[in-house]
């Protein structure tokens, strides 16, 4: 039966995330250009590019964040660019989102914030929600830490708090946004060991969108390299790495790409379009 | 006469300028109708969405606006019963009526200065704060983390605020209608040689229900401003530190020029 209480359950070994020419704009800047890809079950998806490349407006367009300008995107079975703001927030319940930066809620201690899904979307006792709280922190190695306040964390303590926030009730999905930025390489080693134990014990479909090429290659099951807007490259770490595609070695060989421009384009760049 | 070499190009960016301007505020103030009317249908029908408004971060908005304010809402508020009273006995002298001090303090304060003042004192205080807490959690991606997890910001962190303040800044209010009344009192009875109570006696006499009402409704209206224009200006907080600061700033700003503007209308309406 594909159909529960109103909503469609993926068929098994069908994708979990289906997103199909999508296309969106800032402004009257377009920013994604046509993205189609799909994530499956139980693998680790890694979106790579470079700053400008446009993986973070896909990322926040996954999230339900924003609206697509065209195109479908479906999470889960669910078409998201036509849920309402409540269907949104009912499915964002089986979906589990660590931001760059962790986005605890200074305001709350690690603890709190780690619970605050499990407060607001089930009526379970507090007991049993700090063993959830604990249970999760322990995942992500940070026990004992529940009472600390964020502002009391290390960059990377942050993030792994951000994750056990993430994991806590259980989601089919998990989203994560530049887990190794700005980390040193060794707690950065540890994030991805994380992200590999959470798919294997959790049996979670991770989505992770970063510009770290080693952190890329070693979670990766697949990968979309993402330019300008566009899907370069979608395959296994194998098909990445062999692309002939100049732009993919570019990125790959960290090699810096300088803008072509003819001279009229340049001129009215410099002058912001006004005659000198 | 025709214009000189470039005066045409910029009357015309001063034009855009001033329509750009005029978009942003109109942005703004519908922005701020739609934050009040979520706020509403988050409170009535918040239960059945499944996401009820909790009592706890009422109660603790409630402490932070209302009891945390009570020694400097009591200081100024002393003070300018004190004030008026010192003002009003000196220009009420020379016509030999320095005795009726005790009517125009009475309703200055109720229907004017105790909402005014106290209105601007939680702008400041509160307002400024709550601006800065909406825009330091919009740039540290704390906003986005509450919806991807199915909180509504709205209901999360605007209706506590703007409940607690529409229950608070009215009790204030009464208070510094209370303590300012009795500043002044102190005064006119040392003054005038009048005993305290005659003074409440000759105040309650000229009190209306409806002067006390006048303050209260206005308290009330300053509340909801006060609320909105801070989640307004803190939740498009652009620019990391700076843009909080800037943010925190223009809160109050507009806050004080909103009291006093609606505080104008209000008065116009209501006595005419």
């Amino acid at each position: 039966m594909a159909e529960a209480a109103g909503q469609r359950i993926p068929a098994p070994g069908g994708p979990v995330i289906e997103v199909r020419d999508l296309v969106t704009h800032y402004g009257e800047r377009q920013i994604l250009h046509g993205v189609s890809l799909e994530v499956r079950p139980g693998e680790i998806m890694v979106i790579m590019g470079g700053s400008g490349s446009g993986k973070s407006t896909l990322l926040r367009h996954l999230l339900g964040l924003e609206r697509p300008s065209s195109g479908s995107i479906r999470i889960l079975g669910r078409e998201l660019t036509e849920m309402s703001e409540l269907e949104l927030y009912q499915q964002s319940r089986r979906i589990g989102v660590a931001f760059q930066g962790g986005a605890l809620l200074s305001s709350l201690s690690v603890g709190e914030n780690v619970m605050l899904p499990l407060r607001e979307h089930t009526k379970l006792d507090p007991g049993t929600m700090e063993i959830m709280m604990r249970l999760k922190l322990e995942i992500v190695s940070l026990a004992g830490f529940e009472k600390l306040m964020p502002s009391e964390l290390s960059g990377g303590m942050i993030k792994r708090a951000a994750f056990a926030r993430a994991i806590i009730m259980d989601p089919a999905l998990l989203f994560c946004d530049e887990p190794s930025a700005g980390l040193d390489p060794v707690v950065s080693r540890a994030l991805d060991e994380l992200i590999l134990r959470l798919r294997d014990a959790m049996r979670m479909s991770i989505v992770v969108v970063t510009h770290e090429l080693e952190s890329a290659f070693r979670i990766a099951d697949r990968l979309a390299v993402l330019d300008r807007g566009r899907i370069l490259a979608l395959g296994s770490v194998e098909e990445v790495r062999g692309s002939p595609n100049p732009r993919i070695q570019n990125l790959l060989q960290r090699r810096f790409e300088e803008e072509v421009l003819d001279p009229e384009a340049y001129l009215e760049r410099l002058t912001g379009g006004v005659a000198p | 006469m025709p214009l000189p070499e470039g005066a045409g190009s910029r009357v015309v960016r001063g034009a855009e300028s001033v329509g750009r301007s005029a978009v942003a505020a109109l942005d703004a103030v519908g922005f701020g109708a739609s934050l009040l009317s979520q706020s509403g249908v988050w409170l009535l029908f918040g239960r059945r969405r499944g996401q009820a408004v909790r009592a706890q971060p009422v109660f603790a908005e409630m402490m932070e606006i209302g009891i945390r304010a009570l020694p400097i809402v009591t200081m100024l508020s002393l003070t300018i019963g004190m004030m008026l009273a010192i003002q009003g006995i000196d220009s009420l002298r020379p016509f030999g009526a320095e005795y009726q001090v005790t009517i125009g303090v009475t309703l200055s304060v109720t229907r004017e200065f105790a909402p005014l003042i106290t209105g601007i004192l939680v702008a400041g205080r509160s307002g400024s704060a709550l601006a800065a807490r909406l825009g330091s959690m919009t740039i540290q991606s704390e906003i986005d983390a509450l919806r991807v997890m199915g909180v509504n910001p709205v209901r999360y962190l605007v209706v506590p605020s703007l409940l607690a303040m529409l229950i608070m800044l009215p009790c204030l209010v009464i208070w510094s209608d209370l303590v300012a009344l009795g500043g002044a009192g102190l005064y006119v009875t040392s003054e005038l040689g009048m005993s305290l109570g005659a003074y409440a006696d000759q105040s309650l006499k000229y009190l209306d229900v409806e002067d006390l009402l006048h303050g209260l409704s206005k308290s009330a209206l300053f509340a909801a401003l006060i609320t909105v224009i801070a989640v307004v200006d803190g939740s498009r907080v652009r620019g990391g530190a700076e843009g909080v600061g800037r943010a925190t700033t223009s809160s109050v700003v507009h806050a004080i020029s909103a009291i006093v503007l609606t505080d104008m209308l209000f008065v116009y309406a209501a006595t005419r």
